[in-house]
């Protein structure tokens, strides 16, 4: 299974949404940000612009909250993928992610998601600056920490302790 | 509109006068002919306005109007032209704005919307893709740009959607208001937010979810990664623009003995420096910014500085960081900056971020101060009348007058007239600097020969981006031109204004052309319609284009006489720097323009251009 990611540099964003076009148009051949599962956020108080998509977590919450088992890993990636004639349209993993990475789309009544275009990502060709590259890097200790982090305060969530 | 990709087909009427919205289709054959945007508007506009109206009254129209690109992939497709009749110059007016407003207008499912008549009360117009109505915009109106997007916001529960908005200078018809979208991105030049203003029409909320298709998506990824490499080869798009932004330009034009200082007196500014992009991006610069699609970001996000924050407090919204703010443009720091001599960074980034909350044109407004400043050094006008010393280089007379305008506060209420009805009140008409009525922007005409040939002819008076031709004559692209040369500058003006005005009609953004050209365009153009075309036949729309706003502005009652440049541009030399001795030969050129344009000796279009071009 390929160790490649979509690694994303905030800094480097000028908050353009090439990415959010070509992500839509390899979903539909149009160009419609509506659709697209990789989102530009624009923090205003920061003057910064964040392109957020799915972490392909390896323990993946949308995957186990859905009912139907609609999500499954691709092989070749381990992209997490929506298995669209399973999909019910429940939503349960739209609440399930802690990231808001994946979406329900109303036209299709079914979850759509990142699925790493099949090992090669539009977004990050698109991308005019460098800011999402698909490329084998070391995760480095803050992301396991903040992945820590973030599983730690759910789990503290769910057993009503508080976050 | 089944046949012509790139656009919806479908256009939004809005009947002010009546409260009705109606959709209806876009004229195919007008859209094939003149390419989108600008093109596509100004013929709607003929069609539909008086040539003669007043430019605020309800029988003026007011269109936005988007191209084939806006909303596509194409670098830079995130443009839409305001087209209406103008009140500070009588002519047909086309004024430009980027950001993210345009393209979500496109996935609404809109190409156009054309507003006629006039509101009895303040609305605003809420799209939400099929949803279309006018709302009672009272609780808006007195309000600045910046808090009536955040109030839309919340209002309208879809805190995604896009706002263009009027502040109090267009309620006030301040004569160089503007409109502003996302708070900081404007259709500045002309008036049009006044026309607005003059409308009751406060605002246009609108969010779209929907796609837009091009004929060719294969072929429109090519051509769009073909142009984006071009982009990404030439220095000033890859690296000056982004760094810099236009700024870039302060200390360039300044060496060359071109940046106008102290109401065109001088051609040099010897605190330039002060003001640079350099300057802003050393001290200032949070980050750069990007349009909606662009591979550029030219966008400045800018701080006071800690000095300035005491004296000259920027705050953009609740929201929005404490101090920083968005711009200067090189315009906007050259017209607030050296041509009121001032070279206060941080009084600067206040007045032009009043004009972003208020919806002003800080060129016009800048020179109209600078006019101000020089009618009171002279003694023709005194501080009983203004209110407040207004020699050049003072900064606080600047932040204030910026404030009073908007408002028609004191002696605000002249320079909302603009420096040419300024002047003439005052009885010194030769101290506006401008073509038909607007002021002109931060090139010296004698030192850069084409631009004053350019200036001249513009079809909305005095701009810089209608015939760049500095880019010739000082930057070098496509190729180095003698900037003291007249020879060759009619050609060279054509070709800058049918290109220009080509790619304004495409939807996408003029910078582009600092970097690319119509042949790495046009493919995408075609890619995205569906509909053939050479490189030769977009420029030609281009000029036809150019002749139909001609044609009716000589309609509206301009003629060659507004072809001009002010006294002092043709007789007086500029004293000192570089370009020292020199002034505008626009006698040698001006002949040789009408005669390559194929027009009359007192500049109409004859009836053989407009039978080639198919206007008649």
């Amino acid at each position: 299974m390929s160790d490649q990611v979509l690694s994303i540099d905030p800094e480097k964003c000028t908050g353009c949404k090439q990415c959010e076009l070509a992500c839509s148009w390899i979903q539909t051949g149009a160009f419609q940000p509506s659709k697209s599962v990789i989102r530009v956020h624009v923090f205003d108080e920061q003057a910064s612009f964040a392109p957020y998509a799915c972490f392909q977590c390896d323990e993946a919450w949308c995957m186990q909250a859905c009912p139907v088992n609609a999500i499954d890993v691709d092989g070749q990636t381990g992209a997490k993928i929506v298995l669209d004639d399973v999909c019910v349209g429940c939503k349960l993993c739209v609440i399930a992610c802690p990231f808001g990475t994946i979406f329900y789309d109303k036209q299709a009544d079914a979850a759509t998601k990142c699925d790493l275009c099949a090992g090669d990502p539009a977004c990050a060709h698109a991308c005019p600056t460098g800011a999402i590259e698909f490329s084998s890097v070391d995760p480095g200790e803050w992301v396991v920490d903040f992945g820590v982090a973030v599983n730690d305060a759910y789990v503290r969530a769910i057993e009503g302790e508080g976050s | 509109m089944a046949d012509l990709k790139g656009w919806t087909g479908n256009i939004l009427r809005v009947n002010l006068s009546a409260g009705s919205v109606v959709k209806e289709p876009l004229n195919e054959e007008w859209a094939r002919q003149y390419v989108g945007g600008r093109g596509v508007a100004a013929r709607y506009l003929s069609e539909e306005v008086d040539p003669e109206v007043d430019p605020l009254a309800p029988e003026n129209s007011l269109i936005f109007a988007t191209g084939p690109l806006t909303g596509t992939n194409a670098s830079c497709g995130s443009r839409y032209m305001v087209v209406t009749k103008g009140p500070l110059t009588g002519a047909m007016t086309t004024s430009n704005s980027g950001g993210m407003w345009a393209p979500e207008l496109k996935f609404a499912g809109y190409d156009m919307i054309i507003f006629e008549g006039k509101s009895e009360r303040p609305v605003y117009l809420w799209i939400l893709d099929d949803e279309v109505e006018l709302r009672p915009a009272e609780h808006l109106w007195g309000k600045g740009v910046f808090d009536t997007e955040d109030l839309l916001k919340r209002e309208t529960g879809v805190p995604d959607c896009r706002v263009a908005a009027i502040g109090p200078a267009g309620e006030n018809q301040v004569l160089f208001a503007a409109i502003v979208n996302e708070k900081f991105r404007a259709a500045g030049r002309s008036g049009v937010g006044a026309v607005m203003g003059s409308k009751n029409l406060k605002a246009i909320a609108v969010r779209g979810t929907g796609a837009v298709e091009v004929d060719d998506p294969v072929a429109m990824m090519r051509a769009q990664w073909a142009m984006k490499q071009d982009l990404t080869e030439a220095p000033l798009t890859s690296e000056g623009l982004p760094a810099y932004g236009t700024l870039a330009l302060m200390n360039v034009i300044n060496e060359h003995g071109a940046l106008p200082t102290n109401n065109y007196q001088l051609a040099q500014f010897e605190n330039a420096e002060k003001i640079s992009g350099e300057e802003l991006a050393e001290t200032r610069l949070a980050t750069n910014k990007a349009c909606f699609a662009c591979t550029i970001a030219c966008g400045r996000v800018s701080r006071i500085s800690d000095e300035g924050v005491g004296r000259y407090a920027v705050t953009t919204s609740a929201r929005n960081w404490k101090h920083a703010t968005e711009g200067p443009e090189y315009e906007n720091a050259w017209s607030l900056g050296a041509d009121c001599g001032i070279d206060d960074f941080d009084a600067i980034l206040k007045s032009n971020t009043l004009c972003n909350d208020y919806g002003m044109d800080p060129i016009s407004l800048g020179a109209t101060i600078a006019a101000a400043m020089e009618l009171y050094e002279k003694g023709t006008i005194s501080e009983e009348q203004t209110g407040l010393p207004l020699g050049f280089g003072n900064a606080d007379a600047l932040v204030a007058l910026t404030e009073q305008t908007a408002f028609r506060r004191g002696f605000g209420d002249e320079i909302a007239e603009g420096s040419k009805r300024m002047g003439e009140k005052f009885g010194d008409p030769d101290v506006f600097m401008g073509v038909k009525g607007q002021e002109f922007p931060a090139y010296d005409p004698r030192a850069i020969q084409g631009m004053g040939l350019g200036y001249a002819t513009s079809n909305r008076g005095a701009c810089h981006l209608r015939a760049y031709t500095v880019s010739a004559e000082i930057v070098g692209i496509p190729e180095p031109v003698d900037p003291r040369a007249t020879e060759g500058k009619a050609e060279l003006a054509i070709a800058f204004q049918n290109i220009s005005t080509a790619v304004d009609a495409t939807g996408l953004c003029i910078f582009l052309t600092f970097g690319t050209s119509i042949e790495s365009i046009r493919p995408i153009l075609t890619a995205a319609t569906g509909a053939a075309m050479s490189d030769a036949d977009l420029v030609t729309a281009g000029e036809r284009i150019w002749n139909l706003e001609r044609l009716w502005n000589n309609r509206a009652g301009l003629t060659s006489a507004d072809d001009t440049l002010p006294k002092r541009m043709l007789n007086e030399p500029i004293p000192a720097g570089p370009a020292q001795g020199e002034v505008n030969k626009l006698g040698e050129m001006l002949p040789e323009y009408y005669r390559a344009r194929g027009w009359s000796e007192d500049g109409r279009p004859l009836d053989a251009k407009l039978a080639e071009l198919g206007i008649i």
